[in-house]
């Protein structure tokens, strides 16, 4: 991991300036909703890449399995039944995981020091052995994917392949999808493609088709091609206009500057304190009982 | 498939009807997609549910289970009243012109020559007016009433848009949509491809569906062109390779056929299929089949085989009737068989019935099951509670698993949907001590020969002159398998034109079918497959993808038979003349001197046009048959007939004869079907993608994915049930009943057919009682022990249920 250190761009609760003598480009994975068939094939990739088997569940009246994520299952498909025309059915299968925000809401509520880092192209990475289970960043998230495992108390979600990406492989999800549903390069090379699918999806009478890439989080480096761009709450409830939490914005913004002057106070306090009084001073009697 | 995976990207409207791509062929899908992206391809479904392709669809139109052929006839109807066919095609390369016999005829549902007693058909009258010189009677002006065309006119005149949606439910305007949509493809330089897989197999009139869907491409011109084609997807790994080796009761490999019992001499068996040409200036391909028949006997029995003893043919077996799996498992339920092998296959899911299957099995005195994982069948005595409450006591028969390896754990070949026969390596050894199933086979083989050797037997013959050549007898090695079908010359084969001049040393693989003869100098396993493995190597083994024409036939990607070619009937991509119908997707063509293009011509390579050969060269006619004379059981134009379960207890179209006249049933399942009164919803059975049939259910991310057995009905039906998704409910047929979740869906349309709300419960196959998925019943407890007319494929597809909360 030392030479990707150095792509580190933004550490959670982190004040030391990061690494910035190289730059790599940013990338984004390019999930096209219109050509997904909702096979599953990107959740049985991520399984197998990353090791990881979530419980064998059962089945809750839909196709969604497993239900949600969880700290073994980074993505799940989610599957909508939905009629935007009258008698026209439509169903929009999505896959959800972590969109790497841009200007991520877990990594700025995260209070551990590099339990979240931002590499400089865009994936935004947990390092559990620096988390502490706070939960905060499921607070902190708008799109609600962090989850906290009852095993290691810590918190997990999609790595967008960071060990994959970061020598030059695609992440395992797109190298598995057999429609070519979920492609992946440089941000503006996604968003170039998303155009053409634009283009297209008008032609077949999505007037309404567009991208996904919500400013409200600085724009995401996982990005949708919708087919209602203009209703991506059809999507299993896609936020419209993500943002972060104004609790987070607030301990971020003036809470914790007001907090850590508070904190000076304290500390100030306390020298002018022992200046004044002098330290406390404990009896040696008492001390030995 | 006529075509292959990679051309349907070449299509300009893609119908799925009778299967659903997306979720049984997801990586072949990508075509699809492809087609869409970059041709701006139109996808159509058409389909009981809103399925995984439809989701990805530009148009979709739902349907009733069973009743396809009401909609594929009501299309020939609208391109026939709407003048939208590929005149030139189907006038030259289609029977349409022919005469028919002056005795067949059709009325009140049944054709010319039917005997109820036997419940089939005398097909004498099924056949073309012949002239004094042999050759078919035509009518190139198409107006004698007796002519193909006409004929056909007429007989699909009857289904009329009313018709169709009155008996499939589809909204008369959606029907009328994918009409007009598939009708575009009319024009010479367009095409339409159908995709299908069991959605249209799996009925008592399977076979007539996939006709109906094939004389439509005839009309539209579609048969040879890139993007066009009929296109069974296959559903298991190498299934096309099982086919082709011929390994069902009645066939032999490469598509030649097993004789039956009053096909004694050897010569009428041969000249019934060597056909000769029915009009003149054609090839009749078939003409061959001695050539092919006698290399296939000398590669089976070696020196054995001799002119002077009809090259063994006294040693094949003559068929009293075909022995399909329903006929065996009927036999075996009656207590007629005393053992049985389940070589990779699992009976007991996979056959309608489950009880009796499970009976049937307990008649056995012994069960081989060859097999990688413990099926269900292998324990098809053992009490695993509600999903098989057996009594083990009660049981007598003795069951043998032999592990064998899995696909993974193999070398060899498989061949693809698209014909490609493809070499795969081993990518890990088995585990334990498994074998792969030419190992266990060979040293049962070696085994009972000894037997016979040291003991005689009642027909030791055949066994004990079998050729076995292999380098270890009891381990043949999948490249001295591959080479034996590919076929040898065994004596130095002579130039016809110059026999001074060697083609083929004795000894050397053959390059090609075309090398075969049939006086015992060649051997060939299989003769589609020769050229597989010629002397240039192991040609399955090629990885070259370059593709100059763009088509994506990729030439020199592995191996398509027959003879490398990638689209069958290719000749019929081109006019008359020999030029292509159009220039931008040219397959083949005539250059002046004789023909050639981006594939392996499937024609007289030096025919020239003017000599008028036709394209379909498999025909002794020549030519695409809209009318099949003899050669379907039910009848030589398809015709609508109900489910043997329908849930509208008649047929719209003749109520006298609602069901298939000439399907086989056995006494005793024509009790168990249901009727309507008792069992008012349609079940249809389906896979799902994240499941591949009983297998997966044993590897934990598939159980992952989709872990628990569960049923699909739409709300109404839901509403009208008080059931809720995520609720517990027990469907029932008349033969027995499973217990599942509920997914409620909007996915499942309630449909009006013929005055009747008919309701649709969809039943996914993949849960049973070995694996690590949750444990659950198996789907063909339901299913109705009834096949198609021809190749008995069991009517999975559309039965009759209830349900209620569990």
């Amino acid at each position: 991991m030392a030479l990707q250190t150095l792509d580190i761009q933004r550490r959670s609760a982190t004040t030391t300036p990061s690494p910035s003598v190289r730059q790599t480009t940013e990338v984004a994975k390019l999930i096209d909703i219109s050509k997904c068939i909702g096979c599953k094939a990107c959740q049985t990739a991520c399984m197998e890449w990353n090791d990881i088997r979530d419980e064998v569940g059962s089945n809750a009246g839909t196709y969604d399995n497993p239900r949600d994520l969880t700290e073994n299952s980074w993505t799940v498909m989610r599957y909508s039944e939905v009629e935007v025309e009258q008698g026209k059915l439509e169903w929009l299968i999505r896959k959800d995981g972590c969109m790497h925000c841009a200007d991520p809401g877990c990594l700025k509520a995260c209070p551990s020091p590099g339990a979240i880092i931002q590499h400089s192209n865009g994936i935004v990475d947990f390092q559990q052995e620096h988390c502490i289970g706070c939960g905060y960043c499921i607070a902190g998230c708008p799109f609600n994917v962090p989850r906290i495992s009852k095993k290691d108390n810590k918190a997990y979600k999609c790595t967008l392949c960071s060990d994959r990406v970061g020598v030059g492989m695609e992440p395992a999800c797109v190298k598995t999808c057999p429609t070519g549903a979920i492609v992946f390069g440089s941000k503006e090379d996604m968003i170039q493609h998303a155009e053409e699918r634009v283009v297209d999806l008008k032609e077949r009478g999505y007037g309404k088709a567009g991208l996904y890439d919500p400013q409200g989080v600085g724009g995401t480096h996982v990005m949708y091609v919708l087919q209602h761009a203009d209703q991506p709450e059809l999507y299993h409830g896609l936020p419209k206009d993500p943002a972060i939490s104004p609790m987070v914005s607030l301990w971020k913004g003036v809470t914790k500057p007001l907090m850590s002057l508070a904190l000076g106070v304290v500390a100030l306090a306390g020298f002018f304190h022992f200046v004044t009084v002098g330290p406390t001073e404990t009896h040696d009697e008492e001390e030995e009982v | 498939m006529t075509n292959h995976w990679v051309d349907i990207k070449n299509a300009n409207v893609i119908v799925i009807m009778g299967g659903n791509a997306a979720e049984a062929h997801p990586c072949g899908f990508k075509w699809v997609t492809e087609a869409k992206a970059h041709n701006k391809a139109r996808l159509i479904v058409v389909d009981p549910r809103f399925t995984r392709s439809a989701a990805v669809s530009d148009y979709y139109a739902p349907i009733r289970s069973g009743s396809d052929i009401a909609f594929l006839g009501g299309m020939i109807n609208y391109l026939l009243t709407h003048d939208k066919i590929q005149h030139e095609y189907v006038k030259k390369y289609s029977d349409a012109t022919f005469l028919v016999h002056g005795d067949y005829d059709f009325g009140d549902g049944l054709f010319s020559g039917y005997d109820e007693e036997t419940r089939s058909y005398d097909k004498t009258s099924w056949s073309y007016q012949k002239g004094a010189d042999g050759f078919v009677l035509a009518d190139e002006t198409l107006q004698n009433p007796r002519c193909v065309f006409n004929l056909m006119k007429q007989h699909y005149s009857r289904y009329t848009p009313e018709m169709v949606s009155r008996i499939t439910g589809t909204p008369k305007e959606q029907f009328l949509h994918v009409c007009e949509m598939i009708a575009e493809t009319a024009a010479p330089n367009k095409t339409t491809t159908f995709l299908y897989a069991l959605g249209w197999t799996q009925h008592s009139i399977g076979s007539q569906n996939i006709r109906t869907m094939a004389m439509i491409q005839i009309l539209l011109g579609n048969m040879g062109m890139a993007g066009g084609g009929i296109n069974a997807l296959r559903g298991h790994s190498n299934i096309q390779g099982l086919t082709d080796l011929g390994l069902l009761s009645n066939t032999l490999p490469g598509y030649m056929t097993l004789a039956g019992e009053k096909e004694q001499d050897f010569g009428t068996f041969l000249a019934s299929r060597a056909l000769k040409p029915l009009r003149p200036g054609q090839m009749s391909y078939w003409q061959n089949y001695p050539k092919f028949h006698i290399s296939l006997m000398k590669s089976w029995y070696g020196d054995a085989a001799t002119r002077e003893n009809n090259w063994c043919y006294d040693w094949l077996p003559k068929l009293d009737k075909v022995y399909d799996v329903l006929q065996v498992f009927e036999m075996m339920h009656q207590g007629k068989m005393n053992g049985y092998f389940a070589q990779g296959f699992n009976p007991l899911a996979s056959f309608p019935n489950k009880a009796k299957i499970g009976a049937a099995l307990a008649r056995l005195k012994y069960l081989v099951v060859i097999d990688p994982l413990a099926t269900e069948t292998s324990e098809f005595w053992k009490n695993f509670g509600e999903f098989n409450d057996v009594d083990p006591s009660g049981i007598q028969t003795e069951v043998f698993r032999l592990p064998s390896t899995c696909f993974a754990e193999e070398e060899g070949s498989l061949v693809s949907s698209s014909r490609v026969m493809q070499w795969h390596y081993k990518g890990a050894d088995a585990p334990g001590e498994a074998r792969n199933d030419a190992e266990i086979m060979a040293g049962l083989f070696l085994r009972l020969r000894e037997m016979y050797k040291q003991e005689g037997g009642a027909f030791p013959d055949a066994i004990l002159n079998t050729a076995w050549p292999y380098r270890i007898p009891d381990n043949p090695s999948p490249e001295e398998l591959a080479k034996e079908l590919n076929g040898k010359a065994l004596t130095d084969l002579l130039d016809p034109k110059d026999p001074a001049r060697v083609l083929v040393k004795a000894g050397e693989q053959l390059a090609s079918f075309a090398q075969l003869r049939d006086d015992g100098s060649t051997a060939s396993g299989c003769w589609i497959f020769s050229g597989a493995w010629s002397q240039a190597g192991n040609l399955m083994e090629r990885r070259d993808n370059s593709d100059p024409s763009g088509l994506g036939n990729t030439l020199n990607w592995a191996y398509a038979w027959p003879a490398n070619r990638r689209i069958i009937y290719n000749r019929a991509s081109c006019d008359p003349s020999g030029k292509p119908w159009d220039p931008k997707r040219k397959v083949v063509g005539w250059d002046g001197s004789k023909w050639a293009g981006n594939d392996i011509p499937d024609f007289s390579l030096d025919s020239p046009p003017e000599a008028g050969m036709g394209p379909f060269i498999m025909n002794p006619e020549g030519v695409a048959r809209l009318f099949a004379v003899d050669k379907m059981a039910e009848g030589p134009f398809p015709e609508h007939y109900e489910p043997f379960e329908t849930p509208i207890d008649t047929n719209p179209l003749h109520p006298r004869v609602v069901s298939n006249p000439a399907a086989r049933v056995f006494k005793g399942d024509m009790e168990a079907f249901g009727k309507a009164a008792e069992f008012p919803y349609v079940g249809t059975t389906y896979r799902l993608t994240e499941h591949f049939h009983y297998w997966t259910k044993h590897a934990k991310l598939n159980a992952i994915l989709q872990p628990e057995q569960f049923v699909e009905i739409g709300e109404d039906l839901a509403k009208a049930k008080g059931i809720s998704a995520g609720d517990r409910i027990k469907v029932s047929s008349n033969r027995g009943h499973i217990v599942a979740v509920a997914v409620v869906t909007k996915r499942i349309r309630m449909l009006d057919v013929d005055g009747r709300k008919v309701h649709t419960v969809g039943i996914p196959i993949h849960w049973g009682f070995k694996g690590v998925a949750k444990n659950g019943y198996l789907a063909n407890t339901l299913t109705p022990f009834v096949g198609d007319a021809n190749t008995q494929t069991p009517e999975f597809k559309s039965f009759l249920v209830n349900i209620e909360k569990a």
